[in-house]
């Protein structure tokens, strides 16, 4: 099988996390994109360690995927922070600094 | 063709299969998730996703990385999502409203543009068209292989990376904390305000009534002046009608006689 199919199956998941950041409101649910969009990252990654027969790109997703844990964590403080004092979730409402 | 090349063409034959089953599956799943309205259902289509992934992972010879995207992804992260889902409330579906004008359609654009060159740019690049394979950097196993490189060429990431998740753990809680609002009294004043106020006793309620004859939970004790104490009998017994008065159980002389006549 051409390994590149993995590479475009990572390309498509990656602009369809992108459409969503750009396309839904709800924070969380943007949120979740991002975090598909670091998926697809780490496909990449992983298909061309295997087409370069090195673990380096392997590594790679290990530390994408530590990042990504630390960002789930201090994002969605951010947004449970946002909803407590807004009482919404959505990224519309969050456009004042003040409250 | 000799035989190792074709277990290697089956191998890759049972792989395409594999692929050109989860592929599909896969984008239907993230195409759902911007499609659906409510944030549950997007996290369970991002929950499929993300196990697709891990087969895959698991398929590009990263057995250590499918389990790890399993365990941490599937479980952890997505366990996060869901629990903050439930705190700020399952059903806050998304408006449907456009903000800014257009923004939808201009968002599909630059989607669809994004991943369009990227297709572009990679096909057209010259990243070579079969797999050099893993069998070889994969000799001792893949977690020693992965081992090695964290522990050797990438230490030094592997360390910052920790401080990282220490710093995270620290700025959730740091975001998550709230002053209580209400000054609500905690257990040290509620004791202060009741010595204050003596409206009760402050050592607790004196206990029923335990004479010689009768220590029954129905007898009031008795204070020292004579007179019953209606607070050492709880209200329910008296509040049945069972209230026994400490004049029934008086102390009668008696005398010789009547001991040696029984």
């Amino acid at each position: 099988m051409n390994p590149m199919n993995y590479i475009y199956l990572s390309c498509i998941l990656f602009s369809l996390g992108a459409a969503g950041v750009l396309l839904r409101r709800n924070a969380i649910v943007v949120f979740m994109c991002i975090e598909l969009m670091l998926n697809a990252a780490n496909l990449a990654f992983v298909t061309f360690s295997r087409m370069n027969g090195t673990l380096d790109g392997q590594i790679v997703a290990f530390f994408t995927m530590v990042v990504a844990a630390c960002e789930v964590v201090v994002g969605l403080a951010i947004i449970v922070t946002i909803y407590r004092s807004r009482r919404s979730a959505s990224v519309d409402d969050a456009r004042l600094l003040r409250l | 063709m000799n035989f190792a090349a074709i277990v290697q063409d089956q191998s890759s034959q049972a792989e395409a299969v594999l692929f050109y089953l989860l592929a599909p599956i896969t984008v239907l799943s993230a195409v759902g998730m911007l499609l659906v309205k409510k944030a549950v259902h997007s996290a369970l289509l991002l929950a499929a996703v993300m196990i697709s992934l891990a087969i895959f992972y698991i398929l590009n010879e990263a057995p250590f990385l499918g389990i790890v995207q399993i365990i941490v992804y599937t479980g952890a992260v997505m366990m996060l999502f869901l629990f903050i889902l439930m705190l700020v409330g399952v059903d806050s579906a998304d408006s449907l409203v456009e903000t800014i004008k257009g923004q939808r359609i201009l968002g599909i654009i630059a989607a669809v543009g994004v991943g369009g060159l990227l297709i572009a740019l990679v096909s057209r690049g010259n990243l070579g068209h079969r797999f050099f394979g893993l069998e070889m950097a994969n000799g001792e196993g893949n977690v020693q292989g992965i081992a090695k490189l964290i522990f050797g060429q990438y230490v030094w990431p592997f360390e910052v990376v920790s401080a990282l998740l220490i710093t995270a753990a620290l700025g959730a809680m740091v975001l998550a904390h709230r002053e209580p609002d209400s000054d609500k009294k905690d257990q040290r004043a509620l004791s202060e305000d009741r010595v204050r106020q003596n409206s009760q006793p402050v050592a607790g309620l004196p206990g029923p009534g335990t004479f010689a004859r009768h220590n029954a939970v129905d007898i009031p004790a008795l204070l020292p002046d004579g007179t019953a104490a209606d607070l050492s009998v709880s209200d329910v017994i008296a509040a049945r009608g069972h209230l026994a008065k400490p004049g029934d159980f008086k102390f009668i002389e008696t005398s010789d006689d009547d001991r040696e006549g029984n």
